[in-house]
């Protein structure tokens, strides 16, 4: 029978490849940006499958909030995005320091 | 038996896309990649019967979330290649950190089946109400007891939109756009003029 452990293993082994992403592909903004969408969504798959076994719904709640700011987290991300390669030509992020503003 | 496949079926293909994510050499694949992951997870979901969660997750995610990725890959000229330099020289540094987590994550969870860790029981005043669907008991808590956090979530949705708003926008000064106000406020006695020029002669304009 699939229980609370199916599910927290599966979050974590997601949560474990959203940060490996992050650091594999340190100069790809975009592919970062994707990685810590998937890091929210193994955060989120934990709060349904919490709220599911314990019978109660106020995790699922909260599920749709994490997802309310990573579509908001998204959008200004990408929006920094376009203008930063609008202004430099490139989107690597090594010498991203040089914002300064 | 058939909820056993179902999950190994979504979990596998889960993790899998979730590789195929950080793994693949163009940005687009990733997305597409992303999107698997997306309905795979909405279906974990929907086996534990937290219906719109998952339904969210696909209009959300795959409609609106992916979909912008997928218009700003394609949008930005950009030499992927060069960006995957360092690659290989970040991936043993990376998989050693990935495997630090995963053992802290793995520690945590033994310490909690050990019984070391109480995390308290749900007071069940939370729970499905007896009879109604999922959506119709998530509808009864987040417009009751959770409206100002809703209202808060709509909130952070409007900054993020006038945010995003406010800095992709830009004047065009080499476009001729239309100038409404302008137009109007022209009158006839201001374009036109009357002039009688003499025979054999032209005007000035």
């Amino acid at each position: 029978m699939i229980g609370i452990e199916h599910y927290v293993v599966v979050s974590s082994i997601l949560f474990v490849l959203g940060v490996l992403g992050i650091f594999l592909n340190r100069k790809n903004v975009i592919v970062i940006l994707m990685a810590i969408e998937l890091i929210l969504l193994s955060v989120n798959l934990n709060l349904v499958a919490f709220s599911a076994f314990l019978g109660d719904l106020v995790g699922q709640v909260f599920a749709m909030f994490v997802l309310t700011v990573a579509a908001g987290e998204a959008a200004i991300g990408l929006a920094i995005l376009v203008i930063y390669f609008r202004g430099r030509g490139t989107i690597a992020v090594d010498d991203i320091h040089r914002m300064r503003g | 038996m058939i909820h056993i496949i179902a999950f190994y079926l979504f979990a596998v293909l889960l993790i899998a896309s979730a590789v195929l994510v950080i793994m693949s050499r163009n940005p687009v694949h990733s997305v597409l990649w992303l999107i698997l992951a997306f309905f795979n997870a909405a279906g974990l979901m929907v086996l534990v019967g937290a219906e719109f969660i998952a339904m969210l997750l696909v209009i959300v995610y795959v409609g609106a979330v992916a979909v912008l990725f997928l218009f700003v890959v394609m949008m930005l000229d950009i030499d992927f290649a060069e960006l995957r330099a360092g690659f290989v020289k970040n991936f043993p540094l990376g998989i050693l950190l990935a495997v630090i987590l995963l053992a802290e994550l793995v520690l945590g969870f033994g310490a909690y089946r050990a019984g070391a860790l109480k995390l308290g029981e749900a007071d069940g005043t939370a729970g499905v109400i007896a009879g109604r669907s999922n959506i119709d008991s998530i509808g009864a808590l987040l417009y009751g007891e959770y409206l100002f956090l809703f209202e808060a979530a709509g909130l952070v949705l409007l900054v993020a939109m006038i945010g995003a708003i406010v800095l992709t926008h830009r004047e065009r000064t080499d476009t001729r756009g239309q100038n409404v106000s302008k137009q109007n406020k022209r009158r006839a006695e201001d374009a036109t003029v009357n002039v009688k020029p003499e025979v054999g002669k032209g005007i000035t304009l």
